[in-house]
């Protein structure tokens, strides 16, 4: 058989580009869809009023504010915990059958189906703790979901950092912890961010481990102890219960939008703090 | 002159093997010892000893005793510990950040919060560093940017900057044209009144034109140690005298 490389190349150059065409398109027809029925549904009264008629009329605002509540808690809770487990895994063990028990089990959790975290927290937080269905309950069974990805992408961020990095400061008379907070720390801050920007997105996005905790009340949350349901859920509510095809497009238009958001933002943070570190 | 840094009977171990064996060396207060010696006779180890570096490594070990102004390293609190031993590595490792951030990172580590005395240590070490007029208007500007000669005079400002009485280099030439090599052998001259240098290089040159004495270190052994001039023109051993002369190495 007589081998062309011209011609392989150029099959190999036009199959890959078709996969990513295709990948594409769908995304596109995905966004394109949900933004022909949805943007038009977008005004200032649905953004701002109280649903009437269990979500057939009115506006979304209740489940926006409930879902900021709710994501910005499970970020400010899994953040610490997250970025401090990564600083213990990489900073302060060796490779051990603890460490390798932990990372395990981080990585189990990132593969466990979101509703059954909802089942978790509602037992835990709901039930046992008291908290009821709450937008406390719904944002602490996020910060339990999302804990994992924060874990482990802090964990690469910081193990990316040049080991001469640490000698420098070691050999300049800092203590271990000086070292963290001053090398290690500042510098994977872009990873680190990374990952709490995906667990903020998935928090957002997220249906089944709120419903069972934070609840589905369409009431505007005053605190934290009350039930809230968020715009994922309200979406899920109003397609299934085919209350307003409409307005839950409308919804879930606004979540692409406030996820789009999120990502640009966090982009730009990134590129801000890598450019100050070059 | 007093004895700044006395080894005896030095054995360090790293996973069961030794990397140093029976060293046995003295550096006398504001000399400038050359360590040479081919790859993996332990050249770098004896530093990392020395500000206990190694200690970070896994299965080190060591007997033997190493002093430091009559103590043993390993008594001496370990952060001052390096505060008095300062080390160069062998790559410029400027950290992310500006050209003052780098060399106010010790003094800030130990403490020092004042932005007056802290600009004034700066331009001190960058001066005795021979960086001052090249840097003085742009020490707000990323450290990376600098060059690979002028990086390597920045960490040498960064380590000057904690005021150390020992400074240790791990070949601070290697990587860098004979330009910047020249300017980095005059800091070090100019430098030796003040304090006591260890030079670990690979460039037996160097080594004649810097240091008063000179250890030839191969295989984890001090093979000899004697004033520089003697060490190259009139070894005493067999195998010094094949490695300075190019015969192996």
């Amino acid at each position: 058989m007589i081998t062309r490389p011209l011609l392989v190349q150029r099959l190999v150059w036009f199959g890959l580009a078709l996969l990513t065409l295709l990948t594409l398109i769908i995304l596109f027809f995905i966004i394109g869809y949900i933004t022909v029925n949805g943007a038009p549904v977008i005004t200032p009264e649905f953004l701002f009023t109280m649903p009437e008629r269990m979500g057939k009329a009115g506006g979304i605002l209740p489940t926006i504010i409930a879902t900021v509540y709710v994501a910005l808690i499970a970020v400010v809770v899994a953040t610490p915990f997250g970025v401090g487990t990564a600083v213990y895994l990489t900073e302060y063990t060796r490779e051990s059958l603890l460490t390798r028990v932990i990372r395990f089990g981080a990585d189990a959790l990132a593969g466990v189906p979101s509703i059954i975290f909802g089942l978790f927290g509602f037992i835990l937080f709901v039930i046992r703790l008291k908290m009821g269905w709450s937008i406390l309950a719904g944002g602490l069974t996020l910060a339990v979901m999302i804990l994992p990805t924060i874990i482990r992408t802090s964990e690469e961020a910081i193990r990316a950092i040049p080991e001469q990095f640490r000698e420098v400061s070691y050999s300049l008379g800092g203590t271990k912890s000086q070292t963290v907070m001053r090398v290690v720390l500042p510098n994977a801050l872009p990873g680190i961010l990374t990952g709490v920007i995906l667990g903020l997105g998935r928090s957002v996005a997220e249906t089944a481990a709120v419903i069972f905790t934070a609840g589905s009340s369409l009431r505007l949350p005053k605190t934290i102890l009350e039930p809230g349901r968020t715009m994922a859920v309200h979406f899920y509510i109003l397609a299934r219960e085919g209350l307003s095809m409409e307005r839950a497009y409308g919804t879930a238009f606004l979540l692409i939008v406030v996820i789009l958001v999120i990502n640009t933002l966090a982009y730009l943070l990134m590129f801000r703090l890598t450019r100050r570190l070059k | 002159m007093n004895e700044k840094i006395v080894a005896r009977n030095l054995n360090v171990m790293v996973d069961e093997k030794p990397v140093l064996r029976d060293i046995n060396l003295t550096v006398m207060a504001n000399e400038i010892l050359a360590i040479i010696g081919p790859a993996h006779s332990g050249k770098t180890t004896f530093l990392r000893c020395l500000n206990r570096l190694i200690e970070n490594q896994p299965g080190f070990s060591r007997t033997g005793e190493l002093l430091l102004d009559n103590r043993d390293v390993r008594y001496w609190d370990v952060d001052e510990l390096r505060r008095r031993v300062g080390m160069i590595f062998a790559t410029p490792v400027p950290l992310p950040g500006t050209i003052f951030d780098n060399v106010a990172y010790g003094p800030k580590l130990k403490g020092v919060r004042n932005s007056r005395l802290l600009a004034e240590i700066v331009e001190k070490s960058l001066r005795a560093a021979f960086l001052w007029d090249e840097v003085k208007d742009r020490l707000f500007t990323s450290a990376l940017r600098l060059s690979g000669g002028q990086q390597q005079r920045l960490c040498i400002a960064r380590t000057l900057a904690v005021e150390p009485e020992v400074v240790m280099m791990d070949e601070p030439c290697s990587g860098l044209d004979p330009i910047s090599t020249a300017q980095i052998e005059n800091a070090i001259r100019e430098l030796r009144a003040y304090y006591t240098f260890i030079l670990v290089t690979n460039n037996v040159k160097q080594a004649a034109r810097v240091s008063d004495r000179t250890a030839f270190f191969l295989s984890g052994e001090l093979v000899e140690l004697g004033p520089t001039a003697q060490v190259f023109t009139a070894p005493r051993d067999r195998r010094t005298d094949d490695y300075v002369s190019g015969r192996i190495g």
